[in-house]
């Protein structure tokens, strides 16, 4: 070509220093991709605000409309026994739903090229999905906090002080983080934004009320009731119910160990999840064809 | 010295499609490759293989002297990537999407800084670097993606369908910057549906179909071996057609065909320009009134055709940046029938 003759005498260009690999590496390009989706967040703040909204309706509708027909066994009728029993159990579900955002978000970057362009730079191996995960575990941080206050306006109170109350809402944290992975799992598998977001929907609602995370699993057949007392999310709805100090005095705890040993089955379940899922994703990740 | 990319033998297969079938390729430094070939022909799969995207079934490949399959990380911080799709984050600003590659690429945070203020000036877009992309044209946002690409000045570039979707004045603009560039010594392969295009910026075009390539040279080479030139005339009056095909017809060294809606008449010759004013002057003495009369050679429309023996896209609207058929001859003239050997300067 022509432009080659007035090419001036064509010196090695700069190419991008080594990295310094590891761990360092790792935890810096993973900032670096939370700090993106978190600008984002800020910039289409619909999406936070609109994912408010059922969780506020599920505290609403359950205390009110439910409140009074569930009978919690070992204790009385009194709704606010149930509004107690009930909060954990939408805290839970309200971090499992991140799922889907997570899902629907690579998903939209594979679809718009970004995950490309990712795949094209030097960086860590995980860093892109551990960023999304990150920005999506500060998000279900704050959607925990508005939860939590309108809970207290309809009536929930913590009973075993803030600190075992900090513990449970770690928990709770926890469990979101490790569903995002699985969100991240279903993203990069599916081909567009909206198969993420119902693919990453529509296993949790039989996870969520198979649980007991809304009804006693005493009141369910005995095939469904061990099912739900071995669902790793009513681990953690039990965990938080036992911290925030909501199980009726005369409650029956279920014989399932998840169940009577409740924290640190939420804790093994979560971690199983992450170590699980996490890798899975980033084998996914690099191997995606887009 | 092997060249900035070498490719030998690559496969690759989706399924039962084939998408590469045995690609080889070779691109001596600083020079321009363009990667020719309908959709579906392999060309961004090469791309994808040859970037680290994706793992060929087969065959091997080396980039700025790297393995692509052994050192991939090695090769991504010597190449620059611009894809078919501007990939840009929309929602973030262009000074925000450069920061964040030189970040990426482990440049400290005041050099990618730096380095991203240097870019928005370059590519014209210091005065939309705080406003988010979202907000930007297609031709903003492809020039974005370029500069993206090129964060840490990388030896190597690859462009996937750089102007595919951009009006012709765009598309010209984009030209002109990837001209500079690789004025400046980068070694380039470039994907592209639009023989314009292959024509305008290669030093050397690799003709793809099915997963092969299927011819290689530099643009005269492969018009040389297609064929040799033709006239073309449209006639004024639809009722005189036959009159000038009369006239064309003993003149040609095959049949005349003829194009009914554009009223254009073809018909390959071996006379060159004389042959050309013998044509004019009988159709005048006929007085038949023509519209445009011309010495075309061969396009590389025609290399398609005739090594494929399909066109390159069909009836895209898109192919066609001058809207006017191809831009490079329809108005060529006896005087413009002298072989001119760089493309562009014809322009």
């Amino acid at each position: 070509m022509s432009t080659m003759a007035d090419a001036p005498g064509t010196s090695r260009q700069a190419v991008a220093p080594r990295g310094r690999g590891g761990i360092g590496q790792s935890v810096t390009d993973s900032l670096i991709v939370a700090k993106r989706n978190l600008i984002r967040m800020v910039r289409i703040p619909e999406v936070i605000i609109f994912g408010l909204f059922q969780p506020i309706m599920f505290v609403v509708l359950f205390s009110y409309v439910f409140g009074g027909s569930i009978n919690l066994p070992g204790a009385g009728v009194n709704p606010d026994d149930y509004r107690g029993f009930l909060m954990a159990g939408i805290f839970a579900q309200t971090v499992t739903f991140a799922t889907a955002g997570a899902g629907a978000g690579i998903a939209e970057d594979m679809h718009k090229g970004l995950i490309d362009r990712f795949r094209s730079l030097p960086m860590a191996r995980g860093a892109v999905l551990t960023g999304r995960t990150l920005a999506d575990a500060v998000q279900t941080a704050l959607t925990l906090v508005v939860l939590a206050v309108v809970a207290l306006l309809v009536g929930w109170r913590v009973e075993e002080g803030i600190l075992k109350a900090l513990g449970g809402f770690g928990l709770l944290l926890l469990l979101g983080y490790a569903f995002t992975w699985i969100g991240a799992l279903i993203g990069l598998s599916v081909r567009t934004p909206e198969a993420a977001t119902s693919g990453g929907l529509v296993w949790l609602f039989p996870l969520t009320f198979i649980s007991v995370a809304f009804v006693p699993s005493q009141n369910m057949p005995t095939f469904l009731a061990h099912i739900a007392e071995w669902n790793p999310f009513s681990a953690t709805v039990m965990a938080a119910r036992e911290l925030f100090g909501n199980l009726p005095a005369g409650y029956p705890v279920p014989d399932a160990w998840p169940m009577q040993n409740p924290v640190l089955a939420s804790l093994l379940y979560s971690v199983v999840i992450i170590v699980l899922f996490r890798t899975l994703a980033v084998r996914k990740y690099r191997s995606s064809a887009g | 010295m092997p060249g900035a990319i070498h490719a030998e033998g690559l496969v690759k297969t989706f399924g039962d499609v084939r998408a590469l079938d045995g690609v080889d390729l070779d691109v001596p430094e600083g020079t321009v490759l363009g990667l020719l070939g309908p959709n579906g022909a392999g060309k961004t799969t090469t791309v994808r293989v040859l970037t680290t995207l994706l793992r060929p079934d087969s065959g091997r490949a080396e980039v700025a002297g790297l393995d692509v399959l052994r050192q991939p990380n090695e090769v991504r911080r010597s190449i620059g990537l611009s894809g078919q799709f501007a990939a840009v984050d929309e929602y973030l600003t262009g000074r925000e999407n450069l920061q964040m590659v030189g970040r990426l690429y482990q440049m400290p945070g005041r050099e990618a800084k730096k380095r991203a203020d240097e870019l928005l000036e370059r590519f014209n877009l210091a005065d939309a670097a705080d406003r988010t992309a979202k907000t930007y044209s297609g031709g903003m946002r492809r020039r974005l993606d370029l500069a993206a690409a090129l964060v840490v000045s990388p030896p190597v570039m690859f462009m996937d369908e750089p102007t595919t979707g951009l009006d012709p004045r765009n598309r010209q603009a984009l030209w002109d910057v990837i001209q500079k560039l690789v004025a400046g010594g980068t070694t380039l392969l470039l994907t592209t549906q639009y023989l314009e295009e292959a024509d305008r910026l290669a030093d050397d075009i690799a003709v793809v179909d099915h997963g092969k390539v299927i011819a290689r040279g530099t643009s005269d080479e492969l018009k040389h071996r297609t064929g040799g030139e033709r006239i073309e005339v449209v006639v004024h009056e639809r009722d005189r057609i036959e009159d000038a095909r009369r006239i064309l017809a003993p003149q040609g060294k095959g049949e005349v065909s003829l194009d009914q809606h554009t009223r254009r008449l073809t018909v390959p010759v071996s006379g060159g320009a004389k042959l050309l004013a013998e044509v004019i002057r009988e159709l005048d003495a006929s007085g038949i009134e023509i519209d445009d009369i011309g010495l075309r050679r061969p396009t590389l429309d025609d290399v398609f055709i005739s090594l494929t023996g399909h066109a390159a896209v069909v009836n895209d609207a898109g192919t066609d940046p001058e809207g006017d058929g191809d831009g490079d001859s329809r108005t060529a003239t006896a005087a413009r029938g002298t072989d001119p050997k760089n493309p562009e300067v014809t322009q």
